[in-house]
C-alpha cells in the first residue's frame, strides 16, 4: 500500500472513532457541557489534558524548532513542562476547590469586582482565538501534504468535525475524544522515534539513543553533531548561550512560557472535570507523565533529524539526493541553489557564502521563480549576468530549510515504512483537533456562561445557556476556520503575544487570589492592567516600530517575564492602601484553603445562582 | 455538622491554620527545587555544567533537554503523595476533637 493510502485508512479510522466517541458522550446540561459532569478519573483526566496542552506546534514544529536551535530548544522543553509543576502546586487544586466552571468566574467573584471578569474574560478569549487559528492551519498543512488536497480544503474538513463533536458533546465529548487523540498523537510520535533511534544507534530507546554512539563508530551521536556544525560554520549542537540567545534571553523565555502555560484558560479547566481536590493534585501528576512522553522523544527527534539532514544532502549531487528531499522540495519548505559545482552544500552563519540550502518563507511562487532564472542566468553566464539567488534569500533571512518540515520528513529521511509515515500525518491531526476543541469550549463558556449568563442576563435558563453555547461554538469553530483559512502573518509573534499575556495577567491575579488573603479588587485589576499594558506595548514596540530591546536586552518572547513581576509588585504595593476583601470574600479564601472533608462542603453546584 | 461548642471550634481552627502552614510551607520547598532543577541546572548553571558529561551527553544540555522534565515529574509526584498525607492527619485530627467535644457534652 502507498502512504496516501495507509493515510486515508488512518484517518478515516481516527475521524470516525472521533464521533463515535462524542456521539456515546452527548449531553444535556450545562453542567455536563462546561465541566462533563465533574466525574472524570484523574488519570483520564490526565490523558484528556496532555492531548489538550500538545497542539499542533508540540507535534508538527517544536521538534524541528529544537534541531536547528540545539541546547536553546530546550526552553521550549523546559518552558511547556514546568509550567505543569506551577500549575499543580500552586492553582489546579484549589481551583477544583473553588469549584466554579471558568477561569473569569474565579476572578470574578473571588475580586468581586465586574471589571476584573471582564479583564479576564477578554484575555481568556484573546488568548484562546490566538492558539486556535495556528490550530486549524496545522491541520490544513497535514492534509495538503499527505491527501495532496488543497490547505483550504483541509480546513473545512478539520472546522467540520470539530463542529459537530464539541457542539454535540461539549467538554463531556471532547474528553472522551481527547482521550483518544491522545494515544493516536503519542503513538505517531513514539513509533517513528524508536524506529530511527534503533537504525542509527542501534539504542530502541530514543532518550538513550540520542545519548549513544552513531552505529558502527565510536562517536557518540551529539559529539558527532557537534563536531559536524563546527565544521560547517553553525555554533555547536550541545553549545549553551549563542547567538541571541544569551543567558538572560534563555532564562526569562523558560520562566515566561512556564508561567503563561500555568495562565492558559484551556488547560486550567479541565482541571474543574475532576471529582475533587485530591483528584485535581493527581491529574497534575498524570497530565505531566503523559506529556513528558512526547517532550522526552522529542529532542531525541530533533538530534536524530539534524544527523540525517546533514547526511542525507550534504556534498550530493542532484542526481544523488534522496526522494524526501524532491517530495518537500515542491512546497518550498526546502530549496537548494548551486553555487555551481554541482555539489549540495549546507553550511552555517559563519559560512555563510558557502551556503545553498534555503527555503521560500513568505515569498510567493513568482517571486521565488525569478530568483530562481536570474539565479540560473547568473550560473549560465558564470557571474556575467543575472543575480547570485543565493545572495538575496540570504538578505531575507530565509538560510536553511524550514523548520516545519523536520517531524514530517524524519520517517522518509530514515526510509522507515509507509504505514509509520501515514501515522504520523494521523497523529498531527489529533494534535491540532484536540488543542482546538478544548479553546473552542473556552470561547463558548466565556461567552456563553461569562459574559451572558454571569453579567448579561443571570435570569437566564439552563435550556437557553445551552443553546447559547452550543451557538457560539459553531460561530467560534467558523471564525478558527477562517484564521486557518487567511492566517494573519505574524502567527509566531501572536503566540508569544499568548504566553506573554497569560503570565502577565492570569497567572499573578490567580496566586493571588488564592494566596493574598488581603488583596482587593483594586489592586488586582490595576495589576492585571500594568502588567498586560507592559507587556503588550513591549511586544508591539519591539516587533513592529522598531523599539531597541531596552529592557535588559530582553526579546518578547521573554517579556511577559517582567509584566508578571510588574502585576505582582503593583497589587502588593496596593494592597495595604486599598480596602480589603468583604468578609464573604475571604469566608471563599479560607473555603478553598481547607482540606476536603473538613468544615462545611462547598457545594457550589447547588448554590442558587448555579 | 451540629454547631459545636467554642472551645472544640477554636482547637479546629487552629488545626486548619496548621494544615494551612504545613501545606504552604511544602509548597515553597518544591517550588525552590523546581527553580533549581528548570532554572537553575538547565539555564543558569548549564554552561559550567557542560564539562562534565552524562554518557554521551554534555550535562548542562541533558539538563535542559531531559533532566528538568523528569525532576519536574517528580517534583508533583512529592507534591500529591505529600498532600495526601497532610489531609489524612488533619482528617484524623479533626475527627478526635470533634469525638472529645461530643464526649464532653
Amino acid at each position: 500500500m502507498t502512504v496516501q493510502a495507509w493515510t486515508f485508512l488512518f484517518t478515516g479510522l481516527t475521524f470516525g472513532l472521533y464521533l463515535y466517541l462524542a456521539f456515546r458522550a452527548r449531553v444535556r446540561d450545562t453542567q455536563g457541557f462546561y465541566v462533563a459532569g465533574r466525574g472524570v478519573p484523574a488519570i483520564l483526566n490526565g490523558m484528556a489534558t496532555a492531548a489538550d496542552w500538545m497542539s499542533a506546534a508540540s507535534f508538527l514544529s517544536m521538534a524541528g524548532l529544537i534541531s536547528f536551535l540545539g541546547y536553546a530548544g530546550g526552553v521550549y522543553l523546559m518552558g511547556w513542562t514546568g509550567g505543569f509543576v506551577l500549575l499543580a502546586l500552586l492553582l489546579a487544586p484549589y481551583l477544583r476547590k473553588f469549584g466554579h466552571f471558568t477561569v473569569p468566574d474565579f476572578v470574578g467573584d473571588r475580586y468581586e469586582s465586574s471589571i476584573a471578569r471582564l479583564v479576564a474574560l477578554l484575555c481568556a478569549l484573546f488568548i484562546s482565538f490566538t492558539y486556535v487559528a495556528g490550530q486549524m492551519r496545522g491541520v490544513g498543512i497535514v492534509f495538503a501534504r499527505f491527501l495532496e488536497v488543497d490547505v483550504n480544503v483541509g480546513v473545512v474538513i478539520g472546522m467540520a468535525l470539530v463542529f459537530v463533536y464539541a457542539t454535540l458533546g461539549g467538554m463531556k465529548g471532547i474528553t472522551w475524544t481527547q482521550i483518544a487523540q491522545y494515544w493516536v498523537l503519542i503513538l505517531a510520535y513514539v513509533i517513528p522515534a524508536v524506529a530511527i533511534s534503533w537504525q542509527l544507534t542501534g539504542q530502541p530507546v530514543p532518550q538513550i539513543g540520542m545519548g549513544s554512539n552513531v552505529q558502527e563508530t565510536a562517536v557518540p551521536l551529539l559529539a558527532k553533531l557537534d563536531q559536524i556544525q563546527r565544521d560547517l560554520g553553525f555554533t555547536e549542537y550541545t553549545a549553551a548561550f549563542t547567538g541571541e540567545w544569551d543567558k538572560i534571553n534563555v532564562f526569562c523565555t523558560a520562566l515566561a512560557l512556564m508561567v503563561g502555560t500555568a495562565g492558559l484558560p484551556h488547560v486550567i479547566v479541565r482541571f474543574y472535570t475532576v471529582k475533587n481536590v485530591r483528584a485535581a493534585r493527581w491529574s497534575g501528576f498524570w497530565a505531566l507523565l503523559f506529556i513528558a512522553m512526547l517532550y522526552l522523544t522529542a529532542p531525541a527527534t530533533a538530534a536524530f533529524a539534524r544527523y540525517y539532514v546533514f547526511d542525507s544532502l550534504q556534498g550530493k549531487t542532484a542526481a544523488e539526493l534522496p526522494d524526501w528531499y524532491r517530495t518537500w522540495e515542491k512546497t518550498g519548505l526546502v530549496v537548494w541553489l548551486d553555487d555551481g559545482d554541482g555539489k549540495l552544500c549546507y553550511s552555517g552563519p559563519k559560512q555563510q557564502d558557502k551556503n545553498e540550502l534555503f527555503r521560500t518563507g513568505a515569498l510567493s511562487t513568482e517571486q521565488f521563480a525569478t530568483i530562481r532564472a536570474q539565479h540560473q542566468q547568473w550560473l549560465d553566464t558564470k557571474g556575467g549576468g543575472g543575480v547570485d539567488g543565493r545572495a538575496v534569500m540570504t538578505a531575507k533571512k530565509l538560510s536553511g530549510p524550514d523548520a516545519d518540515i523536520l517531524v514530517l520528513a524524519t520517517p522518509e529521511m530514515a526510509r522507515l515504512a509507509a504505514w509509520i509515515i501515514a501515522l504520523v500525518a494521523a497523529g498531527g491531526l489529533a494534535a491540532a483537533l484536540s488543542t482546538a476543541s478544548g479553546l473552542l469550549l473556552v470561547i463558548s463558556s466565556s461567552i456563553a456562561h461569562d459574559l451572558y449568563y454571569r453579567m448579561l442576563r443571570p435570569q437566564a435558563t439552563e435550556a437557553q445557556r445551552l443553546k447559547l453555547s452550543r451557538t457560539t461554538i459553531g460561530v467560534a469553530v467558523v471564525v478558527a476556520g477562517v484564521f486557518g483559512i487567511y492566517p494573519p502573518g505574524f502567527v509566531s509573534q501572536v503566540v508569544a503575544f499568548a504566553f506573554g499575556l497569560a503570565a502577565a495577567s492570569f497567572f499573578p491575579v490567580l496566586v493571588l487570589g488564592i494566596f493574598g488573603k488581603r488583596t482587593g479588587a483594586i489592586p488586582a485589576v490595576v495589576g492585571m492592567l500594568t502588567g498586560i499594558g507592559f507587556t503588550a506595548s513591549y511586544i508591539l514596540g519591539t516587533v513592529y516600530f522598531g523599539w531597541t530591546k531596552w529592557c535588559f536586552g530582553i526579546g518578547p518572547q521573554g517579556i511577559g517575564v517582567v509584566g508578571m513581576l510588574l502585576n505582582f509588585v503593583v497589587a502588593l504595593l496596593l494592597t495595604p492602601l486599598c480596602p480589603a476583601p468583604s468578609a464573604n470574600a475571604q469566608a471563599m479564601v479560607d473555603r478553598i484553603r481547607e482540606p476536603e472533608g473538613a468544615g462545611p462542603g462547598v457545594d457550589i453546584e447547588a448554590a442558587p445562582e448555579h | 455538622m451540629p454547631p459545636l461548642p467554642s472551645p472544640a471550634a477554636d482547637s479546629i481552627a487552629a488545626a486548619n491554620a496548621r494544615y494551612w502552614r504545613s501545606n504552604v510551607r511544602l509548597t515553597l520547598i518544591l517550588l525552590a527545587l523546581w527553580a533549581f532543577v528548570g532554572l537553575g541546572c538547565g539555564v543558569l548553571f548549564a554552561d559550567w555544567l557542560n564539562q562534565f558529561h552524562l554518557g554521551g551527553f554534555p550535562l548542562g544540555f541533558w539538563f535542559a533537554q531531559q533532566g528538568s522534565i523528569l525532576g519536574f515529574l517528580l517534583l508533583i509526584l512529592v507534591y500529591s503523595l505529600g498532600m495526601g498525607r497532610l489531609d489524612r492527619r488533619h482528617r484524623r485530627e479533626v475527627e478526635r476533637l470533634q469525638q472529645q467535644a461530643g464526649g464532653g457534652q
